[in-house]
């Protein structure tokens, strides 16, 4: 059976390690947080802070204290914040050890795009493109297919990029996919998903 | 040196004109400098152009001053919440010139410390790195990027000594700092204005010399997103 968002983002989990510093996305990667466990990771967010803590219970909720969604959110004893400038300096700078976000396509080579579609409504690229250019490792989380049943993971992407080149894994619905040299390596199938059934689901080489 | 002015009006009196550039502190609402934008509206100044990460939201933040058509240009990452901004921009009446976020915060930085452009990876091979300078570093490819000088810089911080050094309260902080130092003038609202002396030196996030005129003044602070959990109940 293929993973729910749930088991993506506990599958993107394991790819945390102690003391890492960790940038997530909105939507599925948001949940990565759900399933850390006992490992040590700090939370950045983009906005200017490292030790993202969890929502506030009503009432406690801070205008001053929010993530780069604008939910609002609380600190932990760890919490650091800083300034914008600062904050993707440690970004660029290639501080942050893992960002997980999501994708609209990723290609063979391991090029994102995630940030608009020509012809719809572009509300911009946020702190995307500065993150997967600067971060040690992108994780892409993202169902394997789009809604026409299409594969999201292309020989080419069609849609404009948020980087070149710049994808290190892919956790989708169906399995766990590295980008190679050559291609993508099927890492891992979800259950009772095949390797064969993973192939026929992608459009970019698998090798 | 007086820098403390008694309304958001008078602290920005002789510094606005038409087809300015302003830079504005703030992410999405928080942070941002409500009084000044408030008082830039009611100046009537038009045909601005605005370095901020975003474009506010209807009634609210940099959004009223869309509404009453005084924004001829947005340098942001991130515009999503504005349906009148959206309008505008969708019929050409706006120009928006998207920046990657940190891109825009670090030519914000580079302006303020008299650095006129720099290389960066972010955007390689991207939309934003069309028309732009490429130059390879150890194997590495980068672009230029322009620092920003703004005529005019609007900021919040949370409290500031009459002399203008500030501090900041959690992610209010966000893009206030490189805002207020690209700027030829700085204008600072405060919730609070303390005597000098008061602040501990070595908890200044950002020193007077950056800010040229200070007001304190009553803010809303708009939440745009308040999301909690339930409490357990026992």
């Amino acid at each position: 059976m293929p993973w729910d968002r749930n088991q993506m983002a506990e599958r993107a989990a394991q790819e945390l390690e102690d003391g890492m510093y960790v940038n997530l996305g909105i939507g599925i990667p948001t949940l990565v947080a759900n399933y850390v466990g006992a490992k040590d990771i700090t939370l950045q967010s983009e906005n200017g802070m490292l030790g993202m803590g969890p929502f506030p219970f009503e009432g406690e909720e801070d205008p001053d204290l929010i993530n780069a969604g604008k939910q609002t959110i609380t600190e932990l004893k760890r919490t650091a914040y800083f300034d914008s400038a600062q904050s993707f300096g440690m970004i660029r700078g290639g501080k942050i050890a893992v960002a997980i976000l999501g994708a609209m396509e990723v290609s063979e080579v391991g090029d994102l795009a995630n940030w608009m579609i020509p012809g719809k409504l572009v509300k911009g690229m946020g702190g995307a493109m500065d993150l997967v250019a600067g971060v040690g490792r992108v994780i892409v989380v993202m169902d394997h297919t789009n809604k026409h049943g299409a594969s999201k993971l292309l020989k080419e992407c069609t849609l404009p990029l948020t980087g070149k080149g710049v994808v290190d894994l892919i956790i989708t619905n169906l399995g766990v996919l590295e980008v190679g040299h050559k291609g993508l390596h099927i890492l891992e199938a979800a259950p009772d998903v095949s390797r064969d059934e993973i192939r026929a689901a992608t459009e970019a080489a698998i090798v | 040196m007086k820098k403390i002015f008694a309304n958001a009006t008078e602290a920005l009196d002789g510094l606005l004109r038409d087809d300015m550039l302003i830079a504005a502190g703030g992410f999405g609402l928080c942070g941002i400098p409500e009084l000044l934008l408030q008082a830039i509206q009611d100046s009537g100044v038009k045909d601005l152009t605005f370095a901020s990460n975003n474009a506010g939201v209807d009634n609210f933040g940099i959004g009223i001053l869309l509404e009453t058509r005084q924004v001829r240009k947005m340098m942001s990452s991130y515009v999503g919440e504005n349906d009148e901004f959206m309008r505008q921009y969708l019929s050409g009446e706006l120009e928006i010139e998207f920046n990657p976020q940190g891109t825009l915060a670090e030519r914000m930085r580079a302006g303020g410390c008299g650095i006129p452009g720099f290389y960066t990876r972010t955007g390689v091979g991207t939309q934003v790195a069309e028309g732009k300078e490429h130059k390879d570093f150890d194997g590495e490819t980068y672009i230029l990027e322009r620092g920003i000088f703004a005529d005019l810089s609007i900021v919040k911080a949370w409290k500031a000594d009459e002399t203008g050094n500030a501090i900041f309260r959690k992610t209010a902080r966000n893009f206030n700092p490189p805002a207020a130092m690209c700027g030829k003038v700085c204008v600072m609202e405060v919730e609070e204005i303390v005597p000098t002396g008061s602040l501990d030196p070595d908890h200044i996030h950002l020193p007077g010399i950056y800010v040229h005129r200070l007001i304190q003044g009553e803010h809303e602070k708009r939440i745009e997103q308040r999301t909690v959990q339930k409490k357990e109940t026992a």
